[in-house]
């Protein structure tokens, strides 16, 4: 991609850490992790559970708190102490879309106020006609009706839930939508629907997503870029394509290795790479954050370097 | 191609499964047959609600307080498994001749329980063994669902086991019933990938060692490809199409399972909407006329929406429930989307 040059760093994460726990029990959920995203793209983020791809979305939002490093969101810096009014703007400009729509939406709550309440907290609406057109708006962008807004979640079918869940955070008119596994809780039928949703908005709304997933196969379909995460790095990041056709790193191998093929004959004769993290030698040859070929990056040590530049010549 | 197994293990005849909900029927199941052989491993596919679970759980008396098996029978050695109504004559199938796999690792274990404990009641009470043998056996379990350790492992509680390791326990619980059918509601949804294939290997492992017969459930098709003999598809309530694996993914039949095949994101061309199925499946409250997929089939013929079709063989092996087999109908070719699959999966040297 030519343009890519000129394209527009919208969120910049930069060798972030994130710890729980005091300091005798502390445990490192993300481990000096950076990307940078750019406007008007779908980032994908993939790892295992407990990998920490949803901890990066969380510290995004500032939902969790950074140790380390910073995040800088169309080039001002949103970790740590920030003001009120740069507050704000993160919730007006980054909004979430949660994993399990059964149990992310307020179940006392009517549909109106569910999708207005980011409205109310930051007096984005005139007048009270002003909000009841905005979530009529929100209503009909993610394809249900607008008499909907007088009901209860409980009245919804799962599919439908996640459209509100949708309608919510797209209410605010934000830049980035981090999607944290939009789609796992739903039925495979329902789950097309809402990828399409997701992709229908961004191209009429100019949406930038970070995808966050754990099925590889539709993180291939939806994403431009995707970054592979274990246990708290970034292991690989490279435009789509290029990782799904030539991954690097043995972590990365192993996941793609594992993705289940609809194909009888070629499911049942696929070999799946096993990861073994011993197979790294780190102890006197630290690995490092390098850009092995253009926007395609791998954590890796000297040795391995060369290993994988020898791999890229002779594909 | 033709079926290696012949013997059949379990029979199911038109069997119709109700619920009553706030005095309104609810037909759950509308007459399926279905036989099972020894030693297969047959798989369900279908979307939530079409009611893959129910129609498993009336080989165990599972189903709620307020649903009932209708009509039809359920044959196993000889008994109507249908007829059954006490939890006495249950008692009898459950877990010694049929066990059950549950989706959710997290939740079918009993927290307050060691790991071991809750194996080891099951080795007692369906093995009849007693004190040390008793723990050997169990050890032994732990060790053929691949838990290393297991003499550690045995003392701990389910906390302390990864959401894997919990679901290789679920499993030993089920094989330490020495059943000859296992039914696996949905095995490795909750799971990671890398562990899901290390799961599905298990399971096969089992079923050579043990001899056993699995039922798969998922929606999975990617699973489905991996682990089944045979696959039967259901749409609300009834099993559209059956056939051996090859026969379904190569040459399916039915619209319905084109359009599952169809709304796989592996199908997906970037940019393209994915396909999705327009509509709803149909309300279970009310009768339904003709073919249930009808409203939402784009190949529907009128003869759909009146009469429900029977089942058309394809092959000895392979039937579907649709008119478009009639020798009347018109013919239809495969959705575009299929066919490029198809040839796609030609040209992979796998085919060779």
């Amino acid at each position: 991609m030519s343009e890519r040059k000129e394209r527009k760093k919208l969120l910049e994460v930069k060798n972030i850490k994130v710890e729980f726990g005091s300091k005798k029990k502390k445990f490192t959920a993300i481990d000096g992790v950076s990307f940078d995203i750019y406007e008007g793209e779908t980032f994908g983020l993939v790892g295992e559970s407990g990998s920490g791809k949803t901890t990066i979305g969380r510290a995004i939002i500032r939902i969790n708190e950074v140790t380390d490093g910073e995040i800088l969101y169309d080039g001002e810096r949103i970790s740590g102490n920030i003001t009120q009014e740069m507050d704000h703007k993160v919730i007006e400009n980054i909004q979430m879309i949660f994993q399990d729509p059964m149990a992310s939406l307020n179940e006392r709550a009517k549909v109106d106020y569910i999708i207005s309440e980011g409205i109310y907290n930051l007096h984005k609406h005139k007048d009270e006609e002003d909000r009841k057109r905005m979530v009529e708006q929100a209503l009909l962008d993610v394809g249900l009706l607008p008499e909907f807004a007088s009901r209860f979640p409980h009245e919804f079918s799962g599919g439908q839930r996640q459209r509100i869940g949708i309608a919510r955070a797209l209410v605010m008119e934000p830049k980035l939508i981090i999607a944290d596994e939009p789609i796992s809780a739903l039925d495979v039928s329902i789950r097309a629907q809402v990828l399409n949703l997701l992709s229908e908005l961004q191209k009429k709304k100019g949406f930038t997503y970070l995808f966050i997933a754990h099925d590889l196969s539709i993180v291939r379909f939806i994403s431009d870029r995707v970054a592979v995460i274990h246990k708290g790095k970034i292991v690989e990041l490279a435009e789509t394509e290029k990782l799904y056709e030539h991954p690097l790193h043995p972590y990365t191998r192993a996941l793609l290795s594992a993705i289940p093929q609809p194909d009888p004959a070629i499911e049942r004769q696929k070999t799946i790479e096993v990861y073994d993290p011993a197979c790294h030698h780190y102890e006197t040859d630290r690995p490092q954050w390098v850009e092995i070929e253009e926007g395609h990056y791998v954590l890796a040590n000297q040795e391995e370097q060369e290993t994988y530049k020898e791999m890229l010549r002779q594909t | 191609m033709n079926n290696r197994y012949t013997e059949k293990i379990l029979e199911a005849k038109d069997v119709v499964v109700k619920f009553n909900l706030r005095g309104r029927t609810l037909t759950a199941i509308r007459g399926i047959s279905l036989d099972l052989y020894k030693g297969e491993s047959l798989a369900i596919v279908g979307e939530s609600g079409s009611g893959k679970s129910v129609f498993t759980k009336t080989f165990m008396g599972l189903l709620d307080a307020n649903g009932r098996v209708d009509s039809g029978s359920i044959l196993y050695k000889g008994n109507d498994l249908a007829k059954y109504t006490t939890e006495k004559e249950w008692l009898t199938i459950r877990g010694k001749e049929i066990a059950m796999v549950f989706q959710d690792p997290m939740t079918s274990l009993n927290p307050l329980k060691t790991v071991g404990k809750q194996i080891r009641e099951t080795v007692e009470l369906h093995q009849g063994l007693k004190g040390a043998e008793a723990k050997a056996k169990t050890i032994e379990i732990l060790n053929d669902v691949g838990i290393t350790m297991p003499e550690i492992r045995y003392k701990q509680y389910p906390h302390e086991f990864s959401g894997g390791m919990r679901q290789r326990a679920v499993i030993a619980i089920a094989v330490a019933c020495n059943p000859n059918i296992l039914i696996c509601d949905e095995p490795t949804t909750a799971l990671d990938v890398t562990i899901q294939a290390q799961i599905l290997k298990l399971l096969h492992k089992l079923q050579e060692k043990y001899s056993l017969t699995i039922i798969y459930i998922t929606h999975d098709l990617g699973v489905v490809a991996n682990v089944a003999d045979r696959i039967a598809v259901m749409y609300a309530g009834d099993i559209i199409e059956v056939g051996l694996c090859e026969e379904v993914f190569y040459n399916a039949k039915h619209p319905y399972t084109w359009a599952l095949l169809s709304s796989l994101p592996q199908l997906g061309v970037k940019g393209e909407p994915l396909y999705s199925i327009k509509g709803t499946p149909p309300n279970l409250f009310h009768e339904i006329h003709g073919d249930a997929f009808a409203p939402r089939n784009p190949y529907a013929l009128e003869v759909d929406f009146e009469v429900r079709p029977p089942y058309f063989e394809v092959s000895p092996t392979h039937k579907a429930k649709t008119w478009l087999l009639d020798p009347r109908a018109p013919k239809v070719e495969p959705p575009k989307l299929i066919v490029r699959m198809l040839e796609k999966w030609k040209e992979a040297p796998e085919h060779v």
